[in-house]
């Protein structure tokens, strides 16, 4: 047996909520320096609760960055790959931080939370490289960049239940006078995907997001640090059988179904927008420059190869690196490679993404993955594998 | 109910049950918890030879592959059908029903005693 267990190194750090999680007999993985959960128990019933109930997940290990001034909105714009401008007070949107030749440095969400102020929301092994290109980039623009993740925690409550849990959670208001949990449940109510607002819980300030990476509903708070464990509590006795604590081992085949791009998998330094299927986040349309403009629309060579979903059968699952073939002959030749790949929980056979020659992306077309040894058949499949009946 | 005691254990987590000439073989609780849920055993098929520190099968969970290696030399008398069909049987029973191989053997190499494998994990 190799599977190497880690060592936990002094440097690591911890969650506001680890605590929580030690108490809960979390396994915990390094990821990006900190010690986050895993698992609690089950990786696949920790999945099975997001899809069918709901599940509650420890992100505070990511990365916020705040953007506050007149020129907030023009900072943006120039330093991110989308019109950021555009969007509405209370609104969220999907952007890319590109490096000049159009590589990508970092995936985020950007909530505008009040005229002159944004919130950039990046991958925990990203967010200083984030926060000191928004810096350089902003350098220029009437705003402020300060790096607030460490007075960030973020949980996720995600699934089909995670709404009704939230309302029936007590301790939940809406930021300013009148505040009390009508208020709130009417918020929550009208709120749309993408959309947040700022609510309070026990009197103090929680951003309320309906955002997500499970292919679920769901919400995302933002909230204090020393807030969190009270929160996470709070959410998990009201929702008792519906709330299942999950680690990171759920969180990455829930992304892989709804096939969401994971940094460093599917998304690099070496790839274009629109190799990972990334184009649309990429306002070409806007107007004045914006670092990566340049490499973008120029695009890559033709033959850059471009992101794919794989459904394989059987119980053998294609994994990051392993290469793909067009044939499973001694002549077959290489014609790219996976970056994630699992037995999908929901589906029951497994699924990867790969890049792979443009040539063979088209849904349908077979291929082979070697898995330690073995070319099993594979065919490109739209994606995501799984998406939400409603 | 199984007395771990009385087991032999390596360094890669497995765990051999000697009785006479066959050696029972799985992998530990530690193994199965850090591989999270097992939903594919790849295992050799008795009359099998194997040899000591190759590897000559699989465990796989949602997360990860874990190899499984030969703790001795011999020739695999049975595979755990079981375990093949049922995966989570490693998860759920490491050192009972999740066994994997019975492999014939006529000398063991230096193994570790229990004291001396938890010293190891550290649990």
């Amino acid at each position: 047996m190799t599977n190497d267990p880690g060592t936990t190194a002094p440097e690591e750090r911890l969650s506001p909520l680890d605590a929580v999680h030690r108490a809960a007999g979390a396994s915990f993985t390094d990821f990006a320096g900190w010690q986050m959960p895993v698992r609690y128990s089950s990786d696949l019933a920790e999945h099975h609760a997001v899809r069918s109930t709901s599940g509650i997940f420890d992100l505070s290990h990511m990365g916020e960055i705040v953007l506050i001034g007149p020129q907030a909105a023009a900072a943006l714009d120039f330093a991110l790959a989308g019109k950021l401008s555009a969007i509405e007070i209370g609104q969220a949107k999907y952007s890319l931080l590109l490096a000049e030749d159009g590589g990508i440095i970092d995936d985020l969400v950007v909530y505008r939370t009040g005229e002159d102020r944004y919130m950039v929301v990046a991958n925990a092994s990203n967010a200083a490289v984030v926060a000191d290109e928004l810096r350089a980039r902003a350098a220029g623009f009437d705003t402020v960049v300060s790096d607030e993740s460490d007075d960030v925690a973020l949980i996720a409550l995600q699934g089909p239940d995670a709404r009704a849990v939230l309302l029936e959670t007590p301790g939940f208001g809406v930021d300013g006078p009148g505040n009390d949990e009508e208020d709130f449940d009417a918020q929550i109510a009208a709120l749309k995907y993408y959309r947040a607002f700022p609510a309070t819980f026990e009197g103090q300030p929680v951003l309320v997001a309906r955002t997500g990476y499970t292919g679920e509903d769901g919400f995302e708070l933002y909230v204090a640090p020393e807030r969190a464990a009270r929160l996470w509590g709070a959410l998990v006795e009201t929702g008792g059988p519906r709330v299942v604590p999950c680690g990171l081992a759920s969180r990455d085949t829930l992304r892989l179904e709804a096939g969401m791009p994971l940094y460093g998998h599917e998304l690099s330094r070496d790839i274009l927008p629109v190799q990972a299927g990334l184009g649309r986040v990429v306002a070409l349309a806007k107007e004045g420059d914006f670092i990566g403009r340049a490499a973008v629309e120029q695009g890559p060579v033709a033959d850059a190869p471009v992101l794919v979903g794989l459904a394989a059968e059987g119980r053998r699952a294609p994994r990051a690196d392993y290469e793909v073939f067009d044939g499973d002959g001694a002549d077959a030749a290489r014609v790219g490679v996976v970056t994630s790949g699992a037995l999908s929980p929901t589906l029951g056979h497994p699924v990867a993404m790969a890049f792979v020659s443009p040539a063979l992306a088209e849904a349908g077309t077979a291929l082979f993955v070697d898995v330690r040894g073995t070319r099993i058949p594979a065919a490109v499949v739209a994606l995501p594998f799984y998406k939400r009946a409603s | 109910m199984t007395d771990l005691n009385a087991l032999h254990y390596t360094e890669e987590h497995e765990w051999i049950a000697i009785d006479g000439d066959v050696a029972t073989i799985g992998i530990t609780d530690y193994a199965a918890e850090k591989l999270g849920d097992v939903v594919y055993v790849d295992l050799p098929a008795a009359g099998t030879t194997i040899t000591e520190g190759t590897v000559v099968g699989e465990i796989e969970s949602t997360k990860s592959v874990g190899e499984l290696f030969a703790p001795v030399n011999g020739e695999v008398v049975e595979a755990n059908q079981a375990v093949v069909d049922t995966p989570e049987l490693v998860n759920s029973d490491p050192f009972g029903e999740g066994w994997l191989i019975k492999v014939s053997t006529s000398s063991l190499p230096k193994l570790l005693t229990r004291d001396e494998y938890t010293a190891l994990t550290g649990e």
